[in-house]
């Protein structure tokens, strides 16, 4: 995507990433397949934005979101990390880089240590940076808490004891404590109540102002993602299905996939129209060719079962992966 | 769609100030704390809060299926067609349930057993409280998957539960719940756990069924998204209280209570870009620790000090539309 | 009211946890309060303690306040709670608080004494065999679980076997062969020093392909050996390596220990591979965390309330072995007193002196019982799940 914006450095940039996981079967588990979690994805992420990756559950975002990380390797493709492919790094290579990306989970039970308190969880990161003095390190921890919103009472005191939203201001304390500049999250409020929700988009706002963090958000929920979001890429079943800045994404969709999407997020301000995602086919597990969204689209025709479809610009940072792209198109749709 | 049918006589569900507390750890903990709600015939009403608020504990009463141990249903009434269902022993509830009130849990992968065979459960539903042959069991079930839409049904009565996909598993469970033609269907967050465009394809399919059943519908949920695209009328809990009730128009247009307005402030959307979302601070309170007085008043910005102390009245607005605010309520007097 | 403007700064909502603190200890004994039965355990657990604590300072020594080596032939099978025959004794034979309070054995021995004795052997044998199992699980389960997926390569296990049969036969006496064995051994480490930063496998010959190929997991490995422990019977496997190794306490306790570990390996590689998924140890890798302190601070504090809970059931298990081996005579040698080999020699006059056989007995049963009880009992105090719920 060379079109992005010249003056804005690129922190993050994906290059056609795979990660394929093996099927195996029968009494010797061997291979008899590939789910392909992961297949060819590029997006670009500039410093102090946030970009939103969008889908539905088992799309492949957060396996995205775990090769960033290198919780997992990627099988092919590059990840750019400020100029350097980190990508094919080793663990040893990998060190100086661990800190500068971290990640906010979805489900706060599950992402805090049990056993340890806050200001030791904390402190982990702290140490990482490599502060040596105790009162140092207490006080960027008080520093840390308070950032997020909590008081330091909260230090000595076990996961258990705090509500959902406090235990993702934790989580977030936690990635801040090795001042990282990209910052991965996924899905970090849709565990989380309505009322909280609110509180954790805020606090995440107001840190990418004060830090000039960049954001990769993964979520499903469309609405934060418009909300919160500079661009949007829409992922369906491994690939990328479109990429555009939200307000093109959200204002003229291309992609029959996104279109559903936003047809089928009901919202309190608007009459709720349905007829898009009601299209409903029959699943079958059929290997086939051609495009991926195939079997859902209600507009598929005899070419996108045989070719795969390029990533194709329409108009300026816009780009989508379907045939029907030019705006006559659009008008038969 | 729109306005509560008043003169329609009796409701089919009328649930009249109930409490149920649940004991523990030497606590007790007011998980309802007085409720009151109607449901009538071929209406969908919906409650909505947030997690805690009490919403599953109400529904789940109304089937008698509070864990009692440590629950305890402290008061109240629950009238259904004519007759309260607390007073009613075991037996005949277990007629009821599933006879005239059917219920859909949230998560459909655990509602269903997966030792046995989509055809097994169902049939199992529909032969407690139907009497038929096995062909035409079979016949029955075999429409019934097809009127949820589920296609090929023939092959999908021998498939396994995990052999479908999350919205398929939710449309066998409503499905069951359909088996026996209820008066009455409490969803308990049905979609919660399915992807958007599933959830749009199951509302809709809830909506089509109820137009063709003219049955009830009782949907819980904490989607305000959902509930407006649903709803004929609408509960908002908080904290084991009714806060407001009204029609989707007068709670997304006219919110009457700070909790309501809250919410619908805090909904982030792409044309509130750039500006600050609200947050309404602070937690949803542990409903063993409850504040006294209003249970909102810690996190709302009209608090006075009698908020702190006295339990808030319910203040009509007209049409039906009711806010448990009197602070606000005697604002908008003063202003008009 | 316009909720859009209602600005609020980070500072003005600091927010205050949801549930009152508990320190661990208070937390413990809120639960011990409430669960009767461990509570029980618990105190019968602290009461053995102490009862095999002051029975080793008693009853050992040059001069010890019980004697339970004591011969006293005119006062034999005595029954508990009589006086002894003054007359008949020498001043230094006569018991401290001048009445058998378990009565005499066969010889006349203050069964109080032997039992005060014995239970400080049974303390030592539990608490020492199940160290040694607990620590060779955790260790077995820990690396099966965390590491498990790492491969082997066939030349290490040629390498392993080399060595250990090299060893054997030098030992044996057969050095020819023996030391053939230990040579291809180290021809084996040469072998794997000068592959060590080859090419890819492709332009390697078959026959090296095979010896650097990838020949079974970590974890396949490890849990295949428990599987094999776990076909011996392993009291009949205890009895044999008994009989082979001279009689001593310390030897029993490391049989116990070393036959006894597959157990809490198990439960440790299953919590390992629950926790090792958990996001929080993802984010301690994102952190930059090491493998090690990922191990020993974030996992194994998770891993061990399972673990407790079988190791002091297992405590009552290996206190109930001992006493069946010294009741086979296979136990502790003879001057020194078991409960088992009280019970044992009881049985011979269990219709003319059955306090012998019951006191023992009974005494075995309740520690047993106790261990297992509280044991239980940990498993729910332990259980963060359960204990989330208020």
């Amino acid at each position: 995507m060379e079109t992005t914006h010249k003056h804005n450095a690129i922190i993050l940039r994906l290059e056609k990433v795979k990660k394929y996981f093996p099927i195996r079967r029968g009494f010797f588990q061997h291979t008899v397949g590939w789910v392909k979690a992961v297949d060819g994805v590029s997006f670009d992420i500039e410093q102090g934005k946030t970009m939103g990756l969008v889908g539905e559950s088992g799309c492949g975002k957060s396996t995205v979101a775990r090769l960033i990380l290198k919780l997992l390797e990627t099988d092919d493709g590059n990840i750019i990390f400020k100029g350097r492919n980190i990508g094919r790094f080793s663990e040893k290579e990998m060190k100086p880089f661990r800190k500068e990306v971290q990640i906010i989970f979805q489900d706060p039970f599950g992402s805090l240590n049990p056993r340890m308190t806050v200001g030791q969880c904390i402190e982990e990161g702290i140490r990482i940076l490599g502060v040596k003095r105790a009162s140092a390190r207490k006080e960027r921890l008080e520093n840390l808490l308070n950032m997020v919103g909590m008081s330091y009472d909260s230090a000595d005191r076990y996961p258990h004891e705090f509500s959902g939203g406090q235990r993702q201001r934790i989580g977030i304390a936690r990635a801040l404590s090795v001042e990282p500049s990209l910052i991965v999250c996924d899905e970090p409020v849709s565990a989380l109540d309505v009322s909280i929700q609110a509180q954790i988009i805020n606090l995440l706002k107001d840190l990418q102002d004060q830090l000039g963090l960049s954001y990769l958000f993964i979520s499903h929920d469309l609405n934060i993602v418009g909300y919160l979001c500079d661009t949007i890429s829409v992922m369906y079943n491994g690939s990328i299905m479109e990429s555009a800045s939200s307000e093109d994404i959200f204002n003229h969709p291309y992609h029959p996939y996104t279109k559903s999407l936003l047809s089928a997020v009901p919202d309190p301000n608007k009459k709720w129209d349905v007829t898009l995602s009601l299209e409903q086919r029959y699943e079958s597990d059929a290997v086939y060719d051609g495009c991926k969204h195939q079997k859902k689209c209600p507009w598929v025709e005899k070419q996108c079962r045989k070719n795969p479809i390029d990533f194709v610009q329409v108009e300026a940072n816009h780009f989508v992966r379907c045939w029907k792209t030019k705006k006559s198109d659009l008008k038969v749709i | 769609m729109d306005k509560r049918p008043k003169s329609h006589g009796t409701p089919l569900l009328r649930v009249e100030n109930l409490k149920v507390y649940f004991q523990g750890d030497g606590k007790r903990a007011r998980a309802v704390d007085g409720i009151s709600y109607e449901v009538h015939q071929k209406q969908t009403v919906c409650i909505v809060g947030e997690s805690g608020c009490g919403k599953t504990v109400s529904a789940l009463s109304i089937l008698g299926l509070i864990p009692s141990p440590p629950g305890e249903i402290v008061s109240g009434k629950i009238f259904f067609s004519g007759q309260d269902l607390l007073k009613l022993d075991e037996k005949t509830m277990q007629n009821i349930r599933g006879n005239q009130i059917a219920m859909v849990f949230q998560e459909p992968l655990t509602s269903l057993n997966p030792v046995f065979t989509i055809g097994d459960q169902l049939g199992e539903a529909v032969s407690t409280h139907k009497s038929m042959g096995a062909e035409s069991l079979k016949r029955y079930m075999i429409q019934l998957l097809s009127d949820v839409g589920i296609p090929s049904p023939e092959q999908r009565l021998n498939d396994y539960p995990h052999q479908l996909s999350g919205g398929q598993r939710q449309r066998v469970m409503i499905a069951m719940a359909l088996s026996c033609d209820p008066d009455l269907m409490i969803a308990d967050e049905p979609t919660t756990a399915l992807d958007v465009t599933v959830q749009a394809q199951i509302l809709e399919l809830l909506r089509s069924i109820q137009q063709k059943r003219s049955m009830a519908i009782l949907y819980i949920s904490h989607d305000l998204g959902v509930v407006s695209a649903i709803a004929h009328w609408i509960y908002v809990m908080y904290a084991g209280i009714m806060a407001e009730q009204g029609n989707s128009d007068q709670i997304f247009r006219s919110p009457r209570h700070p909790y309501t307005q809250g919410l619908l402030a805090s909904l982030p959307s792409l044309s509130k870009r750039g500006k600050r979302l609200y947050s309404i601070p602070g937690s949803v309170p542990n409903p063993a620790y409850k504040p006294t007085g209003c249970p909102f008043h810690p996190r709302c910005p009209h608090t006075i000090s009698t908020c702190r102390k006295e339990y808030p009245n319910m203040c009509d607005y007209g049409h039906g539309h009711m806010a448990r605010c009197p602070v606000l309520y005697e604002k908008r007097e003063h202003t008009e | 009211m316009n909720p859009g403007e209602n600005h609020i700064d980070a500072p003005d909502y600091i927010e205050a946890p949801l549930a009152p603190k508990h320190t661990r200890m208070q937390e413990f004994g809120r639960m011990l309060k409430q669960n009767r039965l461990a509570a029980l355990g618990f105190f019968i657990f602290v009461l053995f303690f102490l009862c095999a604590v002051t029975g080793l300072i008693l009853t050992s020594g040059t001069k010890p306040l019980f004697n339970p080596a004591m011969v006293r032939l005119e006062e034999k099978l005595r029954p508990p709670l009589s006086k002894p025959n003054l007359q008949a004794l020498r001043p230094d034979q006569v018991p401290v608080l001048n009445v058998y309070l378990m009565g005499t054995d066969d010889l006349g021995r203050d069964v109080f004494a032997r039992m005060l004795q014995g239970a400080w052997v049974s303390l030592t044998v539990g608490f020492v065999a199940v160290g040694i199992s607990v620590f060779i699980g955790i260790f077995m389960g820990g690396i099966a679980g965390y590491f498990g997926q790492h491969h082997i390569k066939a030349i290490h296990i040629l390498f392993f076997l080399c060595l250990i049969g090299g060893i054997g036969l030098v030992l044996i006496n057969a050095v020819f062969a023996g030391t053939a064995l230990l040579l291809l051994c180290l021809s084996s480490i040469v072998f794997l020093l000068s592959a060590r930063d080859k090419l890819p496998e492709k332009t390697l010959p078959a026959w090296k392909g095979i010896l650097l190929g990838n020949a079974v997991s970590v974890d396949t490995l490890i849990m295949r050996i428990v599987d094999i422990m776990l076909c011996f019977p392993s009291f009949f496997l205890i009895l044999t390596v008994v009989a082979l190794l001279p009689a001593s306490i310390y030897n029993i306790m490391i049989v116990i220990g070393l036959t006894s570990w597959m157990g809490t390996t198990r439960f440790v590689r299953a919590e390992f591979l629950s926790l090792r998924e958990q996001d929080f140890v993802a984010a301690a890798k994102a952190l930059g965390i090491g493998n090690f302190r990922i191990i020993f601070r974030h996992i194994m504090p998770n891993a061990v309330a399972p673990v407790l809970v079988s190791a002091t059931i297992g405590i009552a298990t290996a206190i109930l072995t001992e006493a069946g081996l010294s009741f086979l005579g296979f136990g502790v040698p003879p001057p020194h007193a078991t409960w088992g080999n009280i019970l044992s020699d009881g049985k011979n006059f269990i219709f003319d002196a059955p306090w012998l056989t019951f006191i023992p007995g009974i005494a075995i049963l309740i520690v047993v019982l106790s261990f297992n009880l509280f044991g239980e009992g940990l498993r729910d105090i332990l259980n963060p799940k359960l204990r989330e719920r208020h």
